[in-house]
């Protein structure tokens, strides 16, 4: 089931719009903005620290097995079945993909 | 009287200022403000409506939560890292402080105020401790099928010891006696998909669980806990699609206000009306965004409203009586949590994003105070002391 639902992400992630070159990073201002935003919304259900709550951690060594672009494709989408909501109403696909990347190397403060 | 008598009552006299030196003051009118980033708590008097001290090294307190002892001195302050700290509003400083478990959801406090109850993600469970001390006394792991541990959500002190929480991935209410502290006995109630948050009525009979994961309440009678649980509201958000939801609803404002109870809809923008001598609907209020907090006024003449993203900035207050929104406020960027005076006639407002908590008048909306306070969330007066479920 889960090796399934693996491979069905990633399949989905290699077709966002995005894959394979990255897109530019966003300005520093909207940088900031987004690190706050991802800190303090997301930090709602995976802690400030990012550590896990009612959602998962979000620590490099838990995202270890996930390439950006499904990271990004979770955030972009969210998960059914799961109060992880689509965050794109917020967020373009390149400051998704932008946050993904961070995650992986641990979130700037 | 002979001068080393009258030596002796200045000497008397002087001793006693001398080590006297802090006024008597009561505590039920202070409180405490969690600033979610610095991991102190800013402590406050609402008399006064200013801050007077400020207490730190309590943690993650991310999404803190407070309790507090019956005298109404000590806050129990429940930190995101499992941290547990009680803080001496008197003092204001650290009474005691310890580290329960490893990602930890809030707490709280039993009837007679000797356990303190922490409720975990991870491990999933809760765990009891003596009010004083802070000495472990009992835990009830949440395992609801062989080797599978849940969240607990919803924790809420219940009459005779006990605690009723419900769990998230369980899809189960349960409800542990601690009559014998040692020794608590758990039962168990089927809830619904995914309960998100759960409460206690103020008369502590009935116990209701919000489902995250289908549309519908769960609702315990624990006077009568033998008739088992059921579902109400089944449905209730058919009428339109559901919506990502940003930010997940609380249910610990508990509003029950004229003869109904008020809850957030899950992923609309409405508040729920309930008839709560029956548990049918009785109305929805369309309002600005999706609820986050829906708490009552302490008479119940208002509902007081906060959002989730893209709408906290925004506040509307719902008149009991005709069941519409009868104000629409603005008052800040990013308002996490609300909490009113004793008897209500006023309101604290944080305002994470800026920095500030803002006192308003509930009856003319009039600001009638600024607290600078960097990121602050949670607002917990000491009057929650003498109330059942919270």
């Amino acid at each position: 089931m889960r090796k399934t639902t693996l491979a069905l992400v990633m399949k989905l992630a290699a077709s966002f719009a995005f894959a394979g070159e990255s897109p530019p990073a966003p300005p520093p201002d909207r940088q900031r903005e987004l690190v706050q935003f991802v800190r303090q919304d997301c930090g709602a259900c995976h802690g400030l620290g990012l550590a896990g709550g009612l959602g998962p951690s979000l620590l490099p060594s838990a995202l270890e097995q996930w390439p950006p672009e499904a990271l990004a494709l979770t955030i972009h989408e969210g998960r059914p079945d799961t109060p992880m909501p689509p965050w794109r109403r917020f967020l373009s696909e390149a400051e998704t993909l932008w946050i993904a990347q961070r995650l992986k190397e641990g979130f700037p403060r | 009287m002979t001068p080393l008598r009258l030596f002796l009552v200045f000497f008397v006299c002087a001793l006693c200022i001398a080590c006297g030196n802090a006024p008597l003051r009561g505590a039920g009118d202070l409180g405490i403000v969690v600033e979610r980033e610095s991991g102190c708590v800013t402590l406050v008097d609402t008399s006064a409506r200013a801050a007077y001290g400020r207490v730190c090294g309590l943690g993650d307190l991310s999404h803190a939560h407070a309790v507090f002892s019956r005298d109404a001195r000590y806050a129990y302050v429940f930190g995101r890292d499992g941290g547990l700290t009680k803080v001496d509003l008197l003092a204001a400083r650290i009474a005691r402080r310890i580290v329960q478990s490893g990602n930890a959801i809030g707490g709280a406090i039993s009837q007679n105020g000797r356990l303190v109850v922490a409720q975990n993600y991870v491990p999933g469970g809760i765990k009891a401790f003596d009010a004083d001390t802070l000495d472990f006394v009992a835990e009830v792991p949440a395992e609801y099928a062989p080797g599978l541990f849940s969240k607990v959500v919803g924790l809420a002190d219940a009459p005779g010891q006990r605690f009723a929480y419900a769990l998230f991935d369980g899809g189960e209410i349960w409800v542990s006696d601690f009559s014998d502290p040692r020794h608590p006995t758990t039962r168990r109630f089927p809830a619904g998909r995914q309960p998100y948050d759960g409460l206690v009525t103020p008369d502590g009979r009935h116990y209701l669980a919000g489902l995250f994961g289908e549309d519908g309440v769960a609702l315990l009678d624990l006077w009568r806990p033998d008739e088992g649980s059921r579902k109400i509201l089944i449905g209730y958000g058919a009428h339109d699609e559901k919506m990502p939801v940003y930010k997940m609803p609380h249910l610990r404002g508990w509003a029950l206000a004229s003869g109904k109870a008020w809850l957030p809809a899950v992923g609309h923008n409405e508040v729920i009306a309930l008839d709560a001598a029956n548990w049918h609907q009785a109305a929805r209020i369309p309002v600005r965004g999706q609820p986050v907090f829906v708490m009552a006024r302490p008479d119940g003449r208002q509902v007081w409203v906060n959002f989730a993203l893209p709408d906290n900035g925004k506040v509307d207050v719902i008149d009991t009586l005709n069941g519409r929104v009868m104000r629409r406020l603005e008052p800040g960027h990013a308002i996490l949590h609300l909490e009113f005076t004793p008897r209500g006639e006023e309101v604290w407002l944080s305002a994470r994003d800026d920095d500030k908590v803002t006192v308003l008048d509930t009856e003319t909306f009039a600001p009638l105070a600024t607290l600078p306070v960097p990121r602050p969330s949670g607002i917990f007066f000491t009057s929650r002391a003498h109330r059942i479920g919270f």
